[in-house]
């Protein structure tokens, strides 16, 4: 830690870690309390208890027991191989008039965040795959490879000057000269390790800042729990690996964010916890005006609803509100303004959202691309489903969007995990138009 | 000599490629000499495939091509099978009859113990109360128990990674004292 926040930021934010340190070490002294299997031979099946305590940190806390709806719901498993790229549901994706969807890729399982290098190469990392793909594009022709195997959760993957950083589950390693290393299987040098390992929300976004320093988070370590120090918020460091600091509390899990370009202020987007009902909590889009601010999580969702568990005590007005609700558990993920000129003006400086959309709600909300339109001072006048049919009318899924991406050509790119394959948005005359 | 449930399984399995046909065909005896004709397993720490669920074996299949899941001699086994492969394999392990619950005299109050625990801990809201899974989520019910425990204990070590993160979210409580009361009841459970 580096770099000071202001003071008063700073006591708040450690006042607030040191009452979730001291809950997170209560809590973690509660399993040697918990009831430990009987000692004595119990004389014939008992009957189960319906609601015995579940392990602190459960995914599972808060789902309510014996609900036939609710046992109806899961986290919606996406197909472990790539959709064909002739499969690919290219006719029920609906864009606004006068915008186009193509395939722009395809045969990468998973396929999650991108990075985009001088050259048109797109990195794309994956989440429950252990590969980071490239995709080349030389006149014209473009051209999957497998740059990397083996790696842990890759979810995260950034560029700058010539080299490549790939954030796993608990390292941030980079690849010197990636482009002359495509298909030679590099080797990714670690630069930083200072991270927990927890499965839960512990896959990454990258980002480099205009502050030229690598962006992540550190996801809760669960569905909804009180956690130590060392989660729940975002850090930033140098490109080396050095100068590691936090910069804002409080977070959930962000899977996505970018900087305004007039502003440079950083927006997140940061997903709301599971079972708590199935319109509430919304997901949000937050934005960092100050260094060292708490967003409120786990205790204050959304700006308004103190956490049925972990709010009492707590007031949400201590927290930075959100600037957007985002939709219930849409699962906002990627986010990015658009920079280039070749949308309509109306669009630049606009942000696009890939919601992957919901699991945990009966009737599915999300799976689209939504647009968040913004006012002048970077507040948000709107925010609109713009690119939608990866969910069906009949409540499934045949695409979920995770990251979008500007081209250099003013064209955007969509990944889409559950089949694969990069999709992209272009404006104008295309012969190959998506359906309406 | 091959079962009549392996053939059964044979006889349905016609959504693929002949080429896909004809490899699990030749294959399947190789799988099965291991795992066990009609869906048991007789060896340790080999487990039953019978009545699994086809999308999690396709799961499995692709991360032992990949190296994503390390275990002898599976890694070789898959190494050059195609997408279509590994989901001829699965469709056809799927149709293969589910395993029995391991047989003998059982402990009453053991399983009673290990009852609460599944209550306890949900897994049959994944695994749902039969213990024959769904989709990602493996069919446990009537697994062999050492496999239980091996596989229980290598997700709580995390020498054995989940295609997602679901099981390591909720093995780590769990302790290996509990983790043995579990295998020995689902291992049983009728």
């Amino acid at each position: 830690m580096t770099r000071r926040v202001p003071r008063g930021t700073l006591l708040a934010a450690t006042l607030a870690l040191l009452a979730t340190t001291a809950l997170a070490q209560q809590q973690q002294e509660a399993p040697a309390q918990a009831p430990a299997p009987a000692a004595t031979p119990a004389p014939a099946p008992a009957p189960a208890p319906a609601a015995a305590a579940l392990p602190p940190g459960s995914p599972l806390i808060g789902r309510p027991d014996n609900n036939p709806a609710a046992a109806k719901l899961a986290p919606v498993p996406a197909p472990p191989l790539a959709t064909a790229e002739n499969k690919l549901p290219l006719d029920k994706l609906k864009a606004p008039k006068g915008f186009n969807i193509e395939v722009y890729a395809s045969g990468m399982p998973n396929a999650r965040s991108m990075a985009l290098d001088e050259k048109g190469t797109v990195f794309v990392g994956s989440r429950l795959q252990d590969k980071v793909y490239a995709i080349t594009n030389k006149d014209g022709k473009r051209q999957v490879h497998v740059l990397v195997s083996g790696l842990y959760r890759p979810n995260g993957v950034a560029y700058k000057n010539g080299t490549l950083y790939i954030a796993e589950l608990s390292q941030i390693s980079k690849i010197d000269n990636v482009e002359d290393q495509i298909d030679k299987s590099p080797k990714p040098v670690v630069i930083y390790k200072d991270l927990p390992k927890d499965e839960a929300h512990g896959w990454k976004f990258l980002a480099i800042g205009p502050d030229n320093k690598l962006y992540f988070e550190v996801g809760q370590p669960g569905n909804n729990v009180l956690h130590d120090d060392n989660h729940g918020q975002m850090r930033r460091m140098n490109l080396d690996g050095t100068g590691a600091e936090k910069i804002a509390f409080g977070i959930r899990n962000t899977v996505g964010f970018d900087w305004n370009p007039k502003t440079h202020e950083l927006y997140f987007t940061d997903n709301g916890r599971d079972w708590l009902s199935e319109d509430l909590p919304n997901d949000e889009l937050n934005r960092i005006t100050k260094l060292g601010q708490d967003f409120g999580e786990p205790y204050c969702h959304q700006g308004n609803i103190p956490d049925i568990e972990f709010g009492w005590g707590h007031d949400c007005k201590d927290y930075v509100p959100p600037i957007a609700l985002m939709g219930p558990h849409a699962a906002a993920l990627g986010m990015r303004f658009y920079t280039g000129s070749m949308f309509p003006s109306e669009y630049r400086d606009q942000i696009f959202v890939a919601r992957h959309g919901s699991w945990n709600k009966s009737k599915k909300f999300g799976g689209d691309i939504a647009l968040v339109k913004l006012n002048k001072d970077g507040s948000v006048k709107s925010v609109e489903p713009f690119i939608t049919g990866f969910l069906q009318p009949d409540n499934n899924y045949v695409g979920r969007p995770v990251d979008v991406m500007n081209m250099p050509d003013g064209s955007m790119l969509i990944s889409d995990d559950w089949n694969g394959a990069i999709w992209r948005l272009t404006y104008g005359p295309n012969k190959k138009v998506a359906g309406r | 000599m091959r079962s009549f449930a392996a053939a059964f399984a044979l006889g349905c399995f016609v959504a693929l490629p002949a080429s896909a046909q004809q490899l699990v065909k030749e294959r399947l005896p190789t799988c099965l000499a291991c795992h066990g004709e009609n869906g048991q397993s007789q060896l340790e720490g080999v487990p039953s495939l019978g009545a699994q669920q086809a999308f999690y074996v396709t799961v499995q299949l692709l991360m032992f091509r990949e190296k994503m899941r390390v275990a002898d001699p599976m890694n070789d086994m898959a190494k050059d099978l195609t997408d279509t492969d590994l989901q001829g394999f699965a469709e056809i392990i799927s149709q293969l009859p589910a395993p029995k619950p391991a047989a003998g005299p059982v402990d009453d109050a053991r399983m009673a113990r290990a009852q609460v625990l599944v209550q306890q801990n949900r897994c049959n809201f994944c695994h749902l109360p039969n213990f024959a899974g769904q989709q990602n989520v493996p069919r446990i019910g009537a697994q062999r128990e050492d496999y239980l425990v091996k596989a229980l204990r290598g997700y709580k070590d995390n020498s054995r990674h989940g295609y997602d993160a679901s099981m390591a979210d909720v093995i780590a409580p769990i302790t290996d004292e509990q983790i043995l009361d579990l295998a020995y009841y689902i291992a049983r459970v009728k």
